[in-house]
Order: structure tokens, then C-alpha cells, then sequence
């Protein structure tokens, strides 16, 4: 098992590094104008040769990305260059990423909370209203655009409750509603995966030879037919980390919510390459060891699952 | 030894006058057409039939199995003194449910839960009948294990279903079901998906706990080699109607029914080397029509005028016999039955002496 992590854990950082250089060079060619900003016109040739070489973007390529990946071995993301020059990117994020953490946890916390248990309700009466009207929130969730809905949200539902339209940290009423449209398309997910996966069981044999036993229905609900269906949906669980980060971008700034989501949209507007190279150095960890963990879990819950190599057995 | 058994042990479930119906997208699928059956304490009885007959449904109803869309539309089910065609909750068939009748399902690589363990899927079946918890649980389930000659119970106790061979996994399912002493077990098929060494090994396990249990059977097979060396008595199925039953010597060797003799006839083993294997002409009927006259006679070469328009009752060949075909009525005219029948006829003649 350990093995097993420490391959995996060998697997990610060799992605990371792939995503990595491939997005710092990309970056380089970004025309220099975006640096300079608002004064570019008014500056000379020579100042902006100077701005531009203290930056360092006059080193060759390679050089740049050595010194980037030097510094990174040190824990160092660099400073920012735009977006509050020269103060360090690690002091931006701790300040920033608290409050996206949390929101995003919580909203993951709902969607698990209120999608699981919808997607049961939804196989216990298959076919009846309250299938269908979970149902009818799975397909509209899912076939609306995000940023309409999103959008909807903010614009009615403040009005209707009577809650705030732009996030306050200290204030809680003005947390819910930017949660629960984050939450609102892994909640659609989960029930949707959830009644799949159980009616899916519920066909089984072994789910007639429990019946046959005079197991209590409910008991063949939760003991047989629940950990069955559960093991596939922790598949999914990766994906939604990586949706809700992608929700959180449009949500944050949507509600000016001091997180990273916004700072993302920001900084690559702006240009600052050494916060964008940061941000996406994040994301993409987050979506690897989102998916190990998934892995990780599936064989936590799957005895038929092991991490050690059986010499091709399958 | 059959024929005694049958007419003196005690009637342990009584079936009169069975309907049950699908409705399938609106339509109404006829499934049992008016079945009655008594089963006799101690007996092992095979009901035979090809694929569609309904010999899994029928046995179904014993235990509250049907699908969601299937209704019992008429009849009884008596089984100490009450009636499961009138059960309706979830409760009352709990307490007939591995307690009184149990099941051995045909497919053991499905019929097991795979995220739990062998001692666990036992160890449910005997916590809610008997009530045991813990070591007295643990004690029972290894027991079980055992008893189906599983070796190693401890060590097999913990592992996990996929750890376990087809032949292993079908001797726990009937662990599980013989776990809670039931009176009654259906076996729906429960050597088709083993190997043929197998096989042998289930059926001479299922024989053994039948006899050290005192159990009585039913086995729902199309396979007329397993049939014979289980059954006391055949029931043959066509069309959702039990169409002769009698015991296992009788069925075999003096059939009386056109489908009894083409259905024999379809045994490999019976034909001639050379010669190309018999099959039964024509498709079984649809059952979402009424059928009329006897169902099997649109593929009976030997059909009456008759067995087109009414329905024929049951006429008894001997006191355990019985067959439902209009050719065995006084006024039909003599037909005989194919000559590899007759051949077989004469065949238990000599193993019997008549």
C-alpha cells in the first residue's frame, strides 16, 4: 500500500512538472505590452528594457525556468509581478486561499450531504413523484449553463430571502448562497450517480438471494445495496473537487468573494506570470491528488482491490 | 420406493388452482395458468420444462419473490395452515423467507454480495432467524461452513466471495440457505452455470443435506440428467401448466404426454449416432393470448380435434400418474409414442420388471 502511494505520489509530481514547464512556456510568449501595463506608451525604449530585464524576462528561456524550478525546491513561488508587485506570492495565498478552502469544502460537504441521500430517496421510489421531481433538479442543474444559473441565484434569491449579494467574510448570511450554487452541480451529480449505481444493484443476484434470507428491505438498502452503488461513485469524487475549484472561479468573482477562484481570472488579465504559474502549480495538484485519493478510497471500500502488483493475475 | 413415499408422507405445501400474470407495458402475460401441485414432506421433486415454461416463477410465489409487476390472480398457496397467495407485507413473508422455505440461486458467481465477507453473508441469514450474536454466531457459521464441506471454515470464514472458486461460492449459497433449517428448498437451477465435475459434487452435497436435514426439495432444471439423479417425482412444465407429473420411473419410461415424449426425445443421449437430433417443432405459444384447448397442440404432430378447442383435465395413468392430454380419454384413438419412447418404455421394463 505504501509502495503503491509512493509510485503514485512519483506519478503526480512528474505530471506536475510536465504541466508546469509547458505552462511557463507558454506564458513567455505573451507579448510584452502586458507587462508594462497602462504606462507602456509612455515609457522609452530603454526604461522598458530595463523593467523587462529586472523581471528578468531578457534570460533565455531555459535560465528563466531553472531559476523558477531553483526556487520552487525552496518553497519559494516567487513574488508577484502585477498584481501586488513584489510582495510574496505565499503572502498573497495565505491569504486568499483560507477562505476558497473553506467554501469549497463546505459546498463539497453539502453536495455529499444533500446529493447522496437525494439519489437513495430517488431508487426507493423509482418511478414515482419524488423521482421525478429529483429528477427534473438533476436535469435542469445540469442542463443550464453554470453562469446562468449562478447568475439567477444571486440576482433573485438575495431579493427572495432577503440575504446579502456580495460575501462578507465575518458575516454568515452572505456565505450561504455562494456555497450552495457551488454545491449545486456536485448535488446533481451525486444523486443522479447514486440512483444509477443502486437501481443498477438493486437488479442483482445477490440483492434476490438477501430477499430469499428474509433480510428486512431496508436492512438490503443499506447494508447491501448502499456500499455496492458507493464503491463506483467514489470514481467521481475526483472530478468534483476539480468542478468545484472550475465553479468557484465564476462564483468568487461573482459575489466578490476574496478567494483564489477570482485571483485566478485576475492575475492571468493582468498578466503576472509568477502568480499564474503558482495557481496552476495548485489546481493541477489538487486534481492529482484528488484523483489518488479516489483511487485510495476505492480500496479502502473494495475488497476485490488491492495495490499490490500480482504479477499480471489480472 | 417413490410411490410410497408420496402416498403416505404428509402434503407440506399445497398449490390449487395457481394464476399469476405480468403485466408487461399494459399487456397481460399469462404466466401459471391454473396450476395445483402437492408437495409431500420429505420428497424431492424437479420441475422440468424449457426455457419460458415458467418453473421459476411458479417457485417464486413460495416465497414472495414475484418482480414488482407480476400478481398471483387466483388460487392458493397452503403451507401450515395458512395461505401466502393472500401475504402481502414485507413482514409476513419474512417469516416464511430462510426460515420455512429457502432458495439456492442458479448463478453463484453473482448471487453473493462482493464487498462482504463469507462469514458475514451466513452469519445475516442465521442472526435473523435464530438470533445469535457474536461467538455463538461465529460457532454457527463455521458449523454451516463445514456442513457444506468447505474446508478451512476459519481461514474461509474471513475472505471475501471473490476468493472463493464457482463450485466454493455455490456451496456457500447453500450455506446460507440451509443455515436457518428450512423445510422447504428450491434449488432453481443450481448446477447450470458449474463445470460438469462440479456438478456431480453440488448435487451429491445438496442429496446429503437433504437427507441429514430431513428438507424437502424442489429442483427447477431443464437438464433431464440432473433430474434423474435427484428426483423422486417430475413435474413437466409447458406454457405456465404443469402437464404430467408422476414419479421419476414414470415419467421416464411410460410418458403419456405428446410434450413429455418430445422433450425426451431431445435428449442427446437418446438419439442414434448419424442421425440428426431430434428437436421440438414450432415455438411455444404467446402468453399474452388466452390460450385455448391444450397449448401444446399447435406442435403436436399427434394433436386431436379436440386438444384445439378444450382445455383436457388431468387423467390419472396410476394413483401417482398423471397426464393432460385428451389422447388418454377412452374415446381417443391409440397413438403411440415415438419409438426411442417405447424403446425406453421397454427399457424400464427390464430395469424394473415392470
Amino acid at each position: 500500500m505504501l509502495k503503491y502511494i509512493a509510485k503514485r505520489l512519483g506519478q503526480a509530481v512528474l505530471t506536475l512538472f510536465i504541466i508546469i514547464t509547458i505552462i511557463f512556456c507558454l506564458l513567455r510568449m505573451m507579448p510584452e505590452e502586458g507587462y508594462l501595463g497602462a504606462n507602456y506608451d509612455k515609457m522609452s525604449e530603454v526604461q522598458r528594457e530595463t523593467i523587462l530585464t529586472e523581471m528578468g524576462l531578457r534570460d533565455p528561456v531555459p535560465v528563466q525556468l531553472a531559476k523558477f524550478y531553483r526556487d520552487l525546491l525552496h518553497g519559494n513561488f516567487g513574488t508577484s509581478w502585477i498584481y501586488r508587485p513584489n510582495v510574496a506570492i505565499t503572502e498573497i495565498l495565505a491569504d486568499k486561499a483560507p477562505v476558497s478552502i473553506r467554501m469549497g469544502l463546505m459546498a463539497i460537504g453539502i453536495s455529499l450531504v444533500v446529493g447522496i441521500p437525494l439519489g437513495v430517496l430517488m431508487t426507493r421510489f423509482k418511478g414515482h413523484i419524488p423521482d421525478k421531481l429529483g429528477m427534473a433538479f438533476v436535469v435542469l442543474v445540469m442542463a443550464i449553463p453554470q453562469a446562468v444559473y449562478h447568475l439567477f441565484i444571486q440576482t433573485y434569491l438575495t431579493d427572495a430571502l432577503s440575504l446579502p449579494m456580495l460575501f462578507k467574510e465575518a458575516n454568515v448570511m452572505s456565505w450561504i448562497l455562494p456555497t450552495v450554487s457551488l454545491s449545486l452541480y456536485n448535488t446533481a451529480t451525486f444523486a443522479l450517480w447514486m440512483r444509477r449505481y443502486m437501481v443498477d444493484e438493486l437488479n442483482k443476484d445477490y440483492v434476490r438471494l438477501a430477499r430469499a434470507k428474509g433480510v428486512k428491505n431496508s436492512v438490503i438498502m443499506a447494508s447491501h445495496v448502499f456500499p455496492n452503488a458507493f464503491v463506483p461513485l467514489i470514481q467521481t469524487i475526483p472530478t468534483m473537487i476539480l468542478s468545484t475549484a472550475m465553479g468557484s472561479i465564476y462564483v468568487e468573482s461573482l459575489y466578490s468573494v476574496p478567494g483564489m477562484g477570482g485571483l485566478l481570472v485576475d492575475v492571468i488579465q493582468r498578466q503576472d506570470n509568477a502568480m499564474v504559474q503558482a495557481l496552476v502549480l495548485i489546481y493541477a495538484a489538487l486534481g492529482i491528488i484528488g484523483l489518488l485519493l479516489g483511487d485510495l478510497l476505492m480500496g479502502v471500500c473494495d475488497p476485490r482491490i488491492t495495490f499490490v502488483e500480482k504479477g499480471g493475475a489480472r | 420406493m417413490t410411490v410410497e413415499n408420496s402416498s403416505t408422507a404428509p402434503v407440506i405445501l399445497s398449490v390449487r388452482d395457481l394464476d399469476i400474470k405480468f403485466n408487461l407495458r399494459g399487456r397481460v402475460l399469462n404466466a401459471i395458468r391454473g396450476i395445483s401441485l402437492d408437495l409431500y414432506q420429505g420428497e424431492s421433486l424437479a420441475i422440468v420444462g424449457e426455457s419460458g415454461s415458467g418453473k421459476s416463477v411458479f417457485t417464486k410465489t413460495f416465497m414472495g419473490l414475484l418482480d414488482q409487476n407480476g400478481v398471483i390472480a387466483g388460487g392458493e398457496i397452503l403451507y401450515n395452515g395458512q395461505d401466502l397467495a393472500t401475504f402481502r407485507t414485507e413482514r409476513q413473508w419474512r417469516q416464511i423467507r430462510g426460515r420455512e422455505i429457502a432458495m439456492v440461486l442458479q448463478d453463484p458467481m453473482t448471487s453473493l454480495n462482493p464487498l462482504k465477507t463469507i462469514g458475514s453473508q451466513i452469519g445475516e441469514a442465521i442472526a435473523i432467524h435464530q438470533g445469535l450474536r457474536g461467538a455463538a454466531l461465529r460457532a454457527k457459521v463455521l458449523e454451516c461452513l463445514g456442513d457444506v464441506g468447505i474446508p478451512d471454515p476459519e481461514h474461509r470464514y474471513k475472505q471475501y466471495p471473490h476468493e472463493f472458486s464457482g463450485g466454493m461460492r455455490q456451496r456457500v449459497v447453500i450455506a446460507i440457505a440451509v443455515a436457518c433449517r428450512p423445510k422447504i428448498l428450491i434449488c432453481d437451477e443450481p448446477t447450470t452455470a458449474l463445470d460438469v465435475t462440479i456438478q456431480a459434487q453440488i448435487l451429491d452435497l445438496l442429496k446429503n443435506l437433504k437427507r441429514k436435514y430431513d428438507l424437502t426439495t424442489i429442483y427447477i432444471t431443464h437438464d433431464l440428467g440432473v433430474v434423474a439423479n435427484v428426483a423422486d417425482r417430475i413435474a413437466v412444465m409447458y406454457a405456465g401448466d404443469i402437464v404430467e407429473i408422476g414419479s421419476c420411473e414414470e415419467v421416464f419410461y411410460t410418458p403419456k404426454h405428446p410434450y413429455t415424449w418430445a422433450l425426451l426425445s431431445s435428449l442427446p443421449q437418446l438419439g442414434v449416432k448419424g442421425q440428426e437430433l431430434y428437436s421440438i417443432q414450432g415455438a411455444p405459444p404467446n402468453l399474452f393470448t388466452e390460450v385455448k384447448g391444450d397449448a401444446f397442440a399447435p406442435r403436436n404432430p399427434h394433436a386431436l380435434k379436440i386438444d384445439f378447442e378444450e382445455r383436457p383435465p388431468y387423467f390419472e395413468v396410476s394413483p401417482t400418474h398423471k397426464a393432460r392430454t385428451w389422447l388418454l380419454d377412452p374415446r381417443a384413438p391409440k397413438v403411440e409414442p415415438p419409438e426411442h419412447i417405447r424403446e425406453l418404455q421397454r427399457e424400464g421394463v427390464r430395469r424394473h420388471g415392470g
